[in-house]
This record gives C-alpha cells, sequence and structure tokens, in this order.
C-alpha cells in the first residue's frame, strides 16, 4: 500500500505514515482556514458569527487534535531535515524519533490544559 | 542529465520553508489560542486591532505563503505516489496548482485591504482606535 517509500518498517516507517497524514490534515484545515478568515474583510458581524463555530466543545476537541498534529509534523520535519544534513543525525534517527515524541509530549502537556480552559471553562 | 533541477529546488524549499514555518506557527498559535481568553478572545475587534500593524500584516502575508506553497508541494508528491493515470493526475495538479494561487491571491488582499473601522458598523464590533477621535 505505501509504495514510494524509501523507509521500510519499524519507526521509520511510522514517522514517514504520521508525517504525510499529518502533513495532508493541515494542508485540507489551511485551505478552510483561508476561506474562514477571508470573511473578516466582508463583515465583522459575519466574522464573528464564523468564529463563534470555532468556539464549541467539538471544535475545541478538534483544534486539540489539529495542535497536536502540527507539533508533531514540526519537531519531525526537523528531525527529517537534521538527517538530511548531519551524518551523526542519521545514525541516531531513531533515537532522534523519540526524541520527537518527548519533545511532542512536553508541548501538548503544556498546552492542553489551558486550551480546554479556554473552551471549557466558563 | 537536466542542468537546472526543479524537484532539487522543490527539495531545499520544504526544508527551509519547514524551518521558518515552525516559528511562525508556533508564534500564531500561542497568540491567537494560548494568550488572554485564547480561541474565546478572537473576533472582528482581534483581527483587526493585529492587522493594523504592518508587523503582524508581514508576518501573516509570510506565513501565508510559505504554508501555501509547502503545503502544496508536499500535496503534490502524495498525488504523484498514489495516482497512477496519467490523465487524472495531470487534472489533480492543475486543480492543486489553481487553487493554491487563488487562495494565495485573496488572502493577501485580505491581510493588506481590511479596513478595521469600516463605516456603519456599530463600534462595539470594532477595535477601540475607531472611536478614538
Ligand atoms: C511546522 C513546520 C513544518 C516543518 C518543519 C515541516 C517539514 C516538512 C518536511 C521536512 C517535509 C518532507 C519534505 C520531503 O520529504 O521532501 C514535509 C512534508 C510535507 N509537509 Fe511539512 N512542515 C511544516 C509545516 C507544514 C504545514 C503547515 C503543512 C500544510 C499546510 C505541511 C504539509 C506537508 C505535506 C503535505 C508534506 C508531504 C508529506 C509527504 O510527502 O509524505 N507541512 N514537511
Ligand atoms: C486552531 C488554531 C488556529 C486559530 C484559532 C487561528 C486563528 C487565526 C486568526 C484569528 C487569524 C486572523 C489573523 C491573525 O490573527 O493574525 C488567522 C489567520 C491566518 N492563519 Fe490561523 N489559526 C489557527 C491555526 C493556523 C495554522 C495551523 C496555520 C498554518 C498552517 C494558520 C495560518 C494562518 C494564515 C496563513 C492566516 C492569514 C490568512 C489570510 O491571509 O487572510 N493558522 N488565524
Amino acid at each position: 500500500m505505501f509504495r514510494g517509500t524509501l523507509y521500510r518498517g519499524h519507526e521509520g516507517m511510522w514517522s514517514w505514515v504520521l508525517h504525510r497524514i499529518t502533513g495532508i490534515a493541515i494542508y485540507f484545515f489551511l485551505l478552510v482556514h483561508v476561506l474562514d478568515t477571508a470573511t473578516v474583510r466582508i463583515d465583522p458581524h459575519l466574522y464573528n458569527v464564523v468564529m463563534a463555530s470555532y468556539k464549541t466543545p467539538i471544535m475545541g476537541l478538534g483544534e486539540a487534535v489539529l495542535v497536536a498534529a502540527i507539533v508533531f509534523h514540526a519537531f519531525n520535519g526537523l528531525r527529517i531535515i537534521l538527517v538530511d544534513m548531519t551524518a551523526w543525525a542519521s545514525r541516531h534517527h531513531r533515537a532522534l524519533f523519540y526524541g520527537v515524541l518527548v519533545l511532542w509530549t512536553v508541548v501538548m502537556v503544556a498546552f492542553l490544559p489551558r486550551h480546554l480552559m479556554h473552551v471549557f471553562g466558563g | 542529465m537536466k542542468l537546472f533541477r526543479l524537484d532539487r529546488l522543490a527539495w531545499i524549499f520544504m526544508r527551509v520553508s519547514g524551518f521558518i514555518l515552525i516559528g511562525l506557527i508556533f508564534t500564531h498559535l500561542t497568540v491567537n489560542l494560548m494568550q488572554d481568553g485564547g480561541v474565546k478572545a478572537i473576533d472582528f475587534a482581534f483581527v483587526a486591532g493585529k492587522l493594523a500593524d504592518p508587523f503582524w500584516q508581514w508576518f501573516d502575508v509570510t506565513l501565508l505563503w510559505l504554508a501555501l506553497i509547502h503545503g502544496s508541494n508536499g500535496m503534490r508528491v502524495v498525488i504523484d505516489d498514489y495516482v497512477y493515470r496519467p490523465g487524472v493526475k495531470r487534472g489533480l495538479f492543475v486543480a492543486l496548482g489553481v487553487s493554491t494561487a487563488m487562495l494565495i491571491v485573496l488572502g493577501t488582499l485580505v491581510i493588506f485591504t481590511l479596513d478595521p473601522c469600516p463605516v456603519g458598523s456599530p463600534a462595539e464590533l470594532l477595535p477601540s482606535f475607531c472611536s478614538a477621535s
């Protein structure tokens, strides 16, 4: 199914699959996001109505998933760049993948409580 | 062998743009989701206040162009991997290129032509500086 990749099995494949899925998801969000932001140019009231839909509990959870995807794609992208550029990183690409997961966890632990408080708190 | 390798340029662009996007997107998300009331604090007054500042105009335009070109170039690779019929592939490439160009033009216009104090709008929807004089 996943033809056309250099990686096979284990961490290499998982990081590649996740990088691709998160990239695609962020891309489709961005398409919608530029359009919803464009309503700001049409009418102040219209923009506020559109933004209200981003403030519901379900969208709040969606934003949490989106941020989780972006933070992973960003740190894993940085890992890909390093692995391509330096011999040291390509020797340690597996350890670096666990580093990505640790950094991702740290950022999400910092992000989630505050975001969920905004969404679900009064 | 070709002298001018478009693939190589795209490969470099993905890495350079990705590196810059980390700073831009993390800042964008911190200001819009973490600061003050987070997502609940976003409304016309908030956005108009931000975009009245040239710093945020250039910040947003850079984010817009880099994210859309990085994302659509990534989607080009994905389409290339999974779509085998040449006609379908070409159709998707054209659709991708056209929609990306349209969104870049639209987003750029929005950033640079937004009037923070449109006449006839109730003052409570507008940034506070609109009623200053
Ligand atoms: C946050 C900063 C980001 C970094 C560091 C980053 C980094 C990267 C890197 C290094 C690649 C691999 C390119 C290659 O193999 O030639 C890539 C692919 C990709 N990126 Fe990003 N990126 C970022 C943000 C984004 C954004 C905002 C989007 C969507 C709008 C996006 C969508 C994609 C897509 C669709 C791919 C192709 C995936 C594939 O071929 O499997 N990325 N990114
Ligand atoms: C749920 C998370 C997000 C929220 C609440 C949010 C909110 C906003 C808001 C309020 C604006 C208006 C201008 C400004 O504040 O600077 C904006 C514009 C923008 N955002 Fe986001 N954003 C989010 C995620 C993202 C992501 C992940 C990206 C990149 C992939 C992105 C890219 C942009 C761009 C390019 C613009 C300018 C659009 C234009 O040209 O009209 N945003 N966003």
